[in-house]
């Protein structure tokens, strides 16, 4: 990067590092950074949505779509995360494929699967084979989030159903007294209510998604984990220009502060949000709040 | 539903018209397994199969684009078709060969070795690391000895570092460098044991006319010369050629 940078083994400890660390892969790893937070920004709120819904469906009154809810958290809730990420990352591209396949390919003649092979019309293919590889990457990122929401949706549903449950009877009883319908009841009494229940359950699946993000890298996504892993290894001077021993350590113990210091803040965030959330309510905490106030 | 489905197929229709003549050739590699391939100072695939590759696609005319992907899950992200060729010191081998189609090998049937710390192994018995999947992890699981596998190359030199095991059993190319490197910590220990058929591309079983293309540029390079040249830029002097 720098201009002093083009013979290496000349250098001090400080312009040696000052060029290692600004060499092309490790700017690929600091990319790798934003990738995650992204992906933790994007994810949030669509599992979120996920979640409500799942939790709206499971409490439904309409057998069928409560059968759709509970199976839905049962079910996503049930299977190991790892064992998730592998196989339904691949079976969504596969059937992304297989419809365009049917839709853009009418007069192809040859099966599908042939053996092990998935194959599909060039045309079909998602993304297709001569996209840049960027639309390659956005295309897996997509898919990560999808699962990723999936699967945190599952959990938060179950968070917020049993919060929706928490909120106490008397409210609704005393909305429906007012005249309220069903859904007025839900949507002014139950829901602005219900989040000081949910959240620290929320708060818990936030803290767990953070730190789940290192299974991107089965998706394909390079992630921080990977990058550490990598550039971390030995690197045997025929290779490169910054050779040096089994460094792993040291992008670990980066990482471990880096993830330490994102859930410090998301803790500190998430009591202010408590803070607000608990106030007027018929709490312990809402209760402390409103003696402290007077 | 029906809406989006027609809007993906009428955009994909409008790009596959636009590109429809140039098909990338999609190249996976696992950039972790110097000198055959591994990423550079500059972030990109670099190695002996990075230059094999770029001329194959040169010679067969072809427009090429490498793809990173982990060695566990290499094959199957052929087999669904999210890269078109495995170019990755891949060994040929019997079971590979029932899922997925080689071409001729590129580099001559190798030496694996034995690398520990410390004279006088006795390898047959000893704790060997090795990579999983890999021919090595193979033999070694029947050699009698005990088997421990780790994902990546890396791991399995890392764990003859750090006494978890007392060798490690991988390609000679890949561990010649590092012991080079060691200043002694690292040696080889016991016999080298020829393994694989040699190092062939991989390709989906479907794949026949791109097999054939790879197959007659292989062919070609190994004809004039130039794929020797490259074997003994990477490997050395002593290196077998064809």
């Amino acid at each position: 990067m720098f201009s002093y940078c083009t013979d290496p083994d000349t250098l001090g400890t400080f312009g040696w590092f000052s060029c290692y660390l600004t060499t092309g892969v490790h700017m690929s790893f600091y990319i790798a950074f934003f990738k995650v937070l992204l992906l933790l920004a994007v994810t949030a709120p669509v599992a979120l949505g996920f979640g409500f819904i799942g939790a709206m469906a499971a409490r439904g009154r309409i057998a069928p779509v409560r059968w759709l809810g509970k199976t839905y958290i049962a079910l996503v809730r049930g299977v190991p995360d790892i064992a998730f990420f592998l196989f339904f990352v691949i079976a969504l591209d596969q059937a992304f494929e297989y419809m365009r396949h049917k839709v853009l390919c009418p007069d192809w003649d040859q099966p599908i699967r042939q053996g092990s092979d998935f194959i599909v019309c060039q045309s079909a293919k998602l993304p297709l084979g001569n996209a840049p590889q960027w639309i390659h990457e956005t295309y897996g990122f997509s898919l990560a989030v999808i699962t990723f929401a999936i699967v945190f949706g599952a959990f938060a549903a179950n968070v917020l159903f049993g919060a929706m449950r928490a909120v106490p009877h008397a409210q609704l009883e005393t909305a429906e007294a007012y005249g309220m319908s069903h859904r007025q009841t839900f949507w002014r009494v139950m829901v602005p209510q219900m989040w000081v229940y949910a959240l620290p359950g929320l708060s818990n699946l936030w803290m767990v998604l953070i730190k789940a993000t290192p299974l991107l890298f089965l998706l394909g996504i390079e992630d921080i984990v990977y990058w550490a892993r990598e550039l971390g290894g030995t690197k045997t001077p025929k290779f490169t220009a910054y050779p040096h021993g089994d460094w792993r350590m040291w992008y670990f113990l980066f990482l471990l502060v880096f993830y330490l210091a994102f859930t410090r803040v998301s803790e500190v965030a998430l009591e202010r949000l408590m803070v607000k959330l608990t106030h007027g309510q018929a709490t312990s905490g809402g209760e402390a709040q409103r003696k402290a106030a007077t | 539903m029906k809406k989006l489905i027609l809007g993906t197929a009428a955009l994909a229709l409008t790009a596959s018209l636009a590109f429809a003549q140039d098909k990338t050739v999609r190249m996976g590699t696992e950039g972790a397994y110097p000198p055959y391939n591994f990423i550079n100072d500059a972030g990109e695939v670099d190695g002996f199969e990075r230059e094999v590759g770029d001329e194959l696609c040169k010679r067969a005319e072809l427009t090429c684009e490498w793809v990173k992907n982990d060695w566990d899950s290499i094959i199957p992200n052929l087999v669904s078709g999210n890269y078109d060729t495995i170019i990755a010191g891949m060994s040929i081998t019997d079971e590979r060969d029932e899922v997925i189609d080689f071409t001729q090998d590129y580099f001559p049937p190798t030496a694996s070795a034995y690398v520990g710390s410390a004279e006088g192994l006795d390898v047959a018995t000893a704790v060997v690391a090795a990579q999983t999947a890999t021919i090595q992890a193979g033999y070694i699981a029947e050699s009698g000895a005990t088997l421990v596998e780790f994902a990546t190359p890396e791991e399995t030199v890392a764990a003859v570092r750090n006494g978890e095991a007392d060798a490690v059993f991988a390609d000679r190319d890949y561990l010649a460098p590092l012991v080079e490197e060691s200043a002694g910590a690292l040696m080889f220990v016991g016999p080298d044991v020829p393994l694989g058929g040699g190092v062939g591309m991989g390709l989906r079983e479907s794949d026949g006319e791109l097999r054939d293309k790879f197959d007659a540029a292989i062919t070609s390079m190994k004809g004039d010369g130039s794929l020797n040249a490259l074997l003994v830029k990477w490997f050395g002097e002593g290196t077998p050629t064809y």
